[in-house]
């Protein structure tokens, strides 16, 4: 979830994303990325020549904005007196969007993750409010300081990159052409020097390049706050489907409480009121009593299956009795330390539950523990949830055990799960869930 | 002749229970489907003993555990012996704290079936006694891992017999002993875990419980 919702903002994430395959990456990313591979495969490929387009469009796009804002101030200063100054100032502080725009669309040259539009469509319809919006966007601002920055800095560096890095080796091949027909041999000289230095050009260029376009990102991005109402969106449904469920399985429980167990329990007095109408030694009896113990079976075993779907005593008595009972029906001693204040609210009190289930039966299943303790408290408003045993440790969430499926069950809450279990153990997990409503 | 109040919310269930101890000629004086009515029903009917349902309406959690709790304080002495489909050493515990630990049984549903245990448990409990279910008492044993190491699986055995509530004849009946030898593995186990030596039956179970709980 984190890792989505910055991708936008931070170089980094992209990065680690396409890192998780580092040192044999198929296809790099990013400029950046690109000028870590092989030296051969990244000078055969489109990088070095997509850095220089995405460094010469921007002393082009530099130029050209350069220009037009001056004009524009100009205007806006002549004019100012007629007020219809104000508006060319207007579109001066409005520049940013076109030049932010441009920006993303020409960052696909070096960085081939999307920049989405940090701006929201503005709530009505017509010029006025469309700028009014705009305005008040945090968005229009950033896009304002970079083209600043971008005037009185980076388009200089990208001209002068170009001019330096490729300008030498290419007026050292140039300069064969312009020389005395009789000098043959310095004139190669120059040529294959110019062509010499042409891939080393590459590198500065390439890297100046990724630099420029990881500065693009992190100012142009949309922030967490700009993504924020679909994020929010996102995760709420997801926490509806989980109560949806949660309701679900409660359900069940009642469903089977009021109907398969109550049937069972009459089914069993049934049969002991009967075999009270045998002798004891008849075959009858002996017969009754196998019905009695498959009745008493199936129902320790219905029983079983509803702990499992929704522990009634959570509900009832709430998170410090419902651990004490998991504790009690661990094979591995558990000490359990849970001290609350108050009830939690119902989610939390699940998800609390449901890792400390899960959490003893791995300690039971793999840890060969001797024991585990669970303890619990509220800090402030997050309840810190933690399972230890003295097993062998090497737990692993990709390890195909239910921890995965807690983690994900841990983030819905938006919580989260740590682990900490080396080879050897100890084995810790630690659970974090926030309390307000 | 016991006077019983009943109180089970699902009618198939309460009928069977009626019928059960009507069988064994004890007088169901009132049975009813709800805490409120329970409360009712012991105010005005003094019974013997009474038989309650944990989950009930309107709440459908623990409504007849706590009706059962309120009203041994409100009527100190009034054995109550408690049902239900789930069993937890909490509400045990809860059930044993109430009135000093007399008189009070908790058993899983279910035993109802085993009806002449059931019927043993419901007069023990409503001359004064105490009736834990095995499976309460099996997870509670699993609490005291380290001491019990101490005792022989027998010891064990009779120990868990101990604390459902049975007295030394059941206990030898269960296991097909001699009273004596269930007397002489009591002893036993009574030094091993240092327990002061009770002659009375009673005390000695809330002794063990005791114990057990931690």
């Amino acid at each position: 979830m984190g890792a989505e919702a910055t991708t936008g903002g931070i170089p980094g994430a992209t990065v680690g994303r396409a890192g998780a395959g580092y040192g044999r990456l198929v296809t790099p990313r990013t400029a950046f990325q690109a000028v870590s591979e092989r030296p051969l495969g990244f000078l055969a490929s489109s990088w070095p020549w997509r850095s220089v387009a995405y460094l010469a469009s921007g002393v082009l796009l530099g130029a050209a904005t350069a220009g037009t804002l001056i004009g524009l101030l100009l205007a806006g200063a002549l004019l100012a007196l007629a007020l219809i100054g104000l508006v060319a100032f207007l579109a001066v502080a409005l520049s940013g969007i076109a030049v932010g725009r441009f920006e993303r669309w020409r960052l696909r040259l070096v960085d081939q993750d999307p920049l989405p539009d940090p701006h929201r469509r503005p709530p009505r319809r017509g010029r006025i409010a469309w700028v009014r919006h705009r305005l008040r966007e945090p968005a229009t601002w950033r896009e304002l300081g970079y083209t600043v920055v971008s005037l009185g800095a980076l388009w200089w560096i990208d001209a002068l990159m170009l001019g330096i890095v490729l300008g030498i080796p290419i007026s050292l091949i140039a300069s064969a052409f312009f020389q005395e027909s009789t000098q043959i041999v310095p004139a190669a000289l120059f040529i294959v020097a110019g062509l010499g230095l042409l891939p080393f050009a590459a590198y500065p260029i390439t890297v100046w390049a990724g630099a420029r376009a990881a500065l693009a990102r992190a100012i142009l991005a949309p922030r967490d706050a700009e993504l924020g109402a679909q994020l929010v969106e996102v995760t709420r449904s997801r926490a509806r489907l989980v109560d949806a469920f949660d309701v679900e399985r409660r359900r069940i429980e009642r469903d089977l409480h009021d109907g398969a167990q109550q049937r069972l329990v009459a089914l069993s007095m049934a049969i002991g009121l009967a075999r009270l109408e045998v002798p004891d030694d008849s075959p009858a009896a002996k017969h009754l009593t196998a019905a009695q113990d498959e009745a008493e079976r199936a129902h320790g075993e219905l029983r079983e299956l509803i702990r499992g779907v929704h522990p009634q005593v959570l509900t009832d008595r709430g998170l410090p009795a419902s651990v004490t009972d998991l504790a009690d029906r661990s094979p591995v001693p558990v000490v359990v330390d849970v001290e609350l204040p108050r009830r939690l609210p119902q989610p939390v009190e699940v998800t609390a539950h449901f890792v400390v289930s899960e959490a003893l039966t791995n300690v039971a299943k793999h840890s060969r523990a001797a024991t585990a303790t669970v303890s619990a408290r509220l800090h402030v408003d997050t309840l810190v949830l933690e399972v230890r045993d003295d097993g062998v440790g090497g737990a692993d969430l990709a390890g195909g055990t239910g921890l995965a499926g807690l983690a994900d069950r841990v983030a819905v809450a938006g919580g989260r799960l740590l682990l900490s279990s080396p080879p050897g153990g100890p084995t810790l997990i630690r659970a974090e869930l926030p309390c307000s409503a | 002749m016991l006077r019983i109040v009943v109180a089970e919310d699902a009618v198939l269930l309460r009928e069977g229970i009626v019928g059960i101890v009507e069988r064994f000629g004890h007088r169901v004086i009132a049975s009813v489907g709800d805490a409120a009515a329970l409360t009712t029903a012991v105010d005005h009917e003094r019974p013997d003993v009474v038989v309650t349902d944990v989950r009930m309406p309107p709440g459908f959690t623990d409504e007849g555990l706590r009706a059962a709790v309120a009203l041994r304080a409100a009527h100190p002495g009034l054995p109550v012996l408690v049902l239900s489909q789930y069993v937890q050493p909490t509400y045990a515990a809860e059930l044993l704290d109430s009135g000093g630990g007399r008189g009070v049984g908790y058993l899983l549903k279910h035993r109802v079936g085993r009806v002449e245990e059931f019927m043993d448990a419901l007069v023990r409990v409503a001359a004064g006694g105490a009736a834990v279910d095995p499976e309460v008492v099996a997870q509670l044993l699993g609490r005291r891992r380290d001491p019990l190491t101490r005792l022989t699986p027998r010891e064990r055995e009779v120990l868990a017999l101990i604390a459902e509530g049975r007295s030394n004849a059941a206990i030898a009946r269960a296991l097909v002993v001699s009273e004596a030898a269930v007397a002489k593995h009591i002893a036993s186990i009574l030094v091993k875990l240092d327990l002061p030596p009770a002659p009375d039956d009673h005390r000695r179970v809330l002794a063990v419980l005791a114990f057990l709980r931690g």
